[in-house]
């Protein structure tokens, strides 16, 4: 099954590599990483998505938590969740025949963020179904797309939910605990 | 000329990276330290002379690393070891992964090439951070000396606490070279984060204690854990209050007194008839720090189906990798273990009463006993089952024995009866052959007072056996029993059980142990026969300084019982019954 990890690890050197490196020595394939800043300052919180057994969701956070530089590990598993990806795609499209890509992008509420008279680009945010959809149709233009740049997943719980652990360090309110113990149960 | 370390802990001062160094190291109460010098490390070399920390000059860094090792698993303290950068750091790979299977505190410093020159292949150069990344706990490249107090005290935090394991602090030459203002209390880590899965609550201690109270056929399994999380005297209390029988681990032996009548020895591969089969006949298993290893199991799929699992461990991820439990008591041994007594009741209390269960593994006793080599007669053959026999019984069990790995290491398991923790050393999770010299060496360094031994086989001692200078070196008295078969025997053994008998690169030739010995200015003897043992073991005992015992044993002997790798705990290769070398009319 597809595992969502939501991570928040301290913003040094090597720290990513120490986390990939955990992946590559179960030997699962990372099929999506994001990194970015977080809310405090020092950490960066990551979404990770891996294809692995359903009971590896168990180790594989508990694996995380062992490595010094991370800070809090989330399992989203089936939890209610916002996922949304960004796709950069550039698209080969002359003055005669934008307007049928203008009207692609407008059905699948993206955007056109760069213009000149070989080509456009189109900024897409949304689920990874989505921004297949957009990739499909164009595609089935011959020769159209020329470059895809996509951010992989990015992942949120719904609701007011934020970590224990972040509680404990003195950051905001939560539910966590009962969730811990969810994705805790052997 | 000196400085004084202890004024340098409190009063804040400025120091080069180099005496950073040291003078941190005396702060985590380290005194030993085992090394070997080279040019990224010198500065610190330079300055080593200034603090009262005793360095251990080894002939090779795996033997540093082991050193360590061998330290730590006698003292219960953080080893440490010390190496320059490049082939030296490389060269301590071996030791460091030795230590992280086995889950040993241990605090490697390498020195590295000037951070200007930092991944240039600069002479030297090697990324041992991040060559080290998945055999160490944790670890540290530092490049300024300000940053180094900090890094080497959470170092030695990290290698302490929760499942402990080996870290590495690598620092670059000018690091060491340039000054900072060394505050030791100003570079105290921040507090200790326990895991956070961590968990045991008390609904999971009542259905533990439940299932304990109406179990028929309980075991205890106890590991590794028990000693390092200095739980000895819960597991006994458990054990006798609830009249639980206890299997033990490789790397459990001596942490459940042998002769406690509790007591049923060693579990798994090599382990006897009767615990095993015990462990397929139980209804609980009660296991307390240990990880249900492949050696220990056999296979997972017809592992103990009858029974219920109970998972006391520290290491959250440990719960059900191997084995699927009822119960998971997620926290350290001890600490559950405190909390988990006070609801077992003993046998007049209503607890339970165990006197059949304890009888049927006693009738399954009878028969390996008298398979048992040991109580075969005296046909004029050695076996090492002999020597290791008469080891136990001349030392009373009391002296600390450090194995290497392989046929060898599991007769001392099966014949030499640990009373104590941390009187067996060995390497359990890797299986490093030359793990045994330079761990006893550092072992002797962590109880000096101790009767030390080395037990090592012809193959494991030549890979390490440079470390005698050490020995002398350092002036130390530790007696060494090199188990002699002539082959590498554990993979000759597979050889006869699995490949038809193709010796295939395992007949070896050896130098004349005694000789080699005494080209060290250390005495030694040959033993041939069964006789000689006991004798030449007193002469071993009684002598001033290191002493080396050659016995010269059957060659194609075999340990038995045998589980082949992969196969059920009940499918058991037993003991032949007989000398296998009498010659009898039918034969």
């Amino acid at each position: 099954m597809l595992h969502t990890f939501v991570a928040y690890v301290e913003d040094l050197p090597g720290v990513l590599t120490r986390v990939a490196s955990l992946f590559r020595r179960l030997n699962i394939n990372i099929s999506s990483l994001t990194v970015g800043r977080s809310e405090r300052p020092g950490l960066s919180r990551l979404t990770l998505v891996c294809e692995a057994s359903a009971s590896a969701g168990h180790r594989i956070r508990a694996s995380l938590f062992k490595l010094e530089n991370v800070v809090d590990v989330d399992d989203i598993a089936q939890a209610p969740s916002v996922t949304r990806e960004l796709a950069l795609i550039k698209v080969a499209a002359s003055p005669r025949n934008r307007a049928q890509i203008f009207d692609l992008v407008e059905v699948f509420r993206a955007r056109i963020v760069d213009l000149t008279s070989e080509s456009l680009l189109i900024e897409m945010t949304g689920v990874e179904s989505k921004i297949e959809g957009l990739i499909e149709v164009l595609r089935e233009d011959d020769g159209r797309i020329l470059e895809i740049c996509r951010s992989g997943k990015m992942t949120m719980r719904r609701g007011h939910h934020t970590s224990g652990v972040l509680r404990a360090m003195g950051a905001g309110v939560a539910d966590a605990a009962e969730q811990d113990r969810a994705a805790a149960q052997p | 000329m000196g400085i004084d370390a202890m004024t340098h802990l409190t009063t804040p001062t400025r120091l080069t990276g180099a005496e950073i160094l040291w003078a941190t190291l005396v702060g985590e109460g380290v005194d030993t330290v085992f090394g070997y010098p080279g040019g990224a490390i010198l500065p610190a070399y330079d300055a080593l002379r200034k603090f009262p920390i005793r360095h251990v000059l080894v002939r090779h860094e795996q033997g540093a690393a082991h050193m360590a090792d061998g330290y730590a698993r006698a003292s219960g303290k953080v080893g440490v070891a010390v190496a320059t950068s490049g082939p030296g750091a490389t060269n301590l790979i071996t030791g460091i992964a030795t230590a992280m299977l086995d889950s040993i505190p241990m605090v490697c410093v390498t020195g590295n090439v000037s951070s200007k020159v930092l991944g240039t292949d600069a002479f030297q150069e090697v990324d041992i951070t991040g060559i080290t990344l998945p055999v160490t706990k944790h670890n540290f490249l530092v490049s300024r000396a300000e940053d180094l107090a900090a890094a080497l005290r959470h170092a030695f935090q990290i290698a302490r606490s929760g499942r402990p394991g080996p870290v590495l602090v690598d620092i670059t030459k000018d690091a060491q070279q340039a000054t900072a203002i060394f505050d030791f209390e100003a570079a105290k880590p921040k507090l200790y984060r326990p895991h956070p899965m961590l968990k045991v609550e008390d609904a999971g201690l009542a259905q533990a204690a439940e299932l304990i109270r109406n179990a028929e056929r309980p075991v205890i399994l106890a590991g590794h854990g028990v000693s390092e999380a200095g739980a000895m005297e819960q597991v006994r209390t458990l054990a006798e209050r609830a009249q639980i029988p206890v299997g033990l681990t490789l790397l459990g032996l001596g942490s459940f007194p042998a002769s406690h009548p509790l007591n049923l020895g060693m579990m798994g591969m090599h382990g006897e008839a009767w615990v095993n089969d015990a462990i397929q006949e139980a209804d609980l298993l009660i296991a307390c720090g240990m990880r249900f290893d492949d050696r220990v199991i056999g296979t997972p799929a017809t592992y103990a189906t009858k029974a219920k699992k109970i998972h006391i461990e520290i290491d959250p991820a440990e719960i059900n990798k191997n084995v699927k439990v009822d119960v998971a008591l997620v926290g350290d041994l001890r600490a559950v273990l405190e909390e988990l007594l006070p609801r077992i009741s003993s046998r007049g209390q209503g607890g339970r009463d165990g006197s059949s269960w304890l009888k049927w593994i006693d009738g399954r006793k009878g028969e390996s006993a008298v398979r048992d080599i040991k109580n075969l007669p005296d046909m004029g053959h050695l076996y090492a089952a002999h020597v290791m026999h008469d080891l136990w019984r001349i030392t009373g069990g009391n002296a600390v024995v450090v194995t290497d790995v392989g046929q060898h290491q599991m007769w001392e398991a099966q014949y030499y009866h640990h009373e104590h923790p941390r009187t067996l050393i060995t390497s359990g999770g890797l299986g490093t052959m030359g793990f045994a010299l330079p761990a006893a060496i550092g072992a002797k360094f962590g109880c000096p007072e101790k009767e030390v031994w080395v037990v090592a086989g012809d193959g494991g001692f030549q890979m390490t056996a440079a470390e005698l200078s050490t020995i002398v070196q350092e002036r130390l008295k530790i007696n060494i029993a090199v188990i002699n078969t002539g082959y590498l025997g554990m993979v000759r053994q597979w050889q006869e059980f699995f490949y038809e008998r193709n010796y295939e690169a395992t007949p070896l030739v050896s130098p004349d142990f005694v000789k080699l010995a005494d080209a060290h200015g250390i005495p030694g003897r040959a033993v041939r026969t069964r006789g000689e043992v006991a004798a030449a073991v007193e002469e071993a005992r009684a002598a001033n300084g290191a002493f080396l015992l050659n016995f010269l044993v059957e060659k194609e002997d075999s340990v038995y019982p045998m589980i082949p790798a992969g196969s059920s705990l009940h499918e058991m290769i037993l003991r032949p019954g007989r000398d296998p070398l009498e010659e009898r009319a039918d034969d």
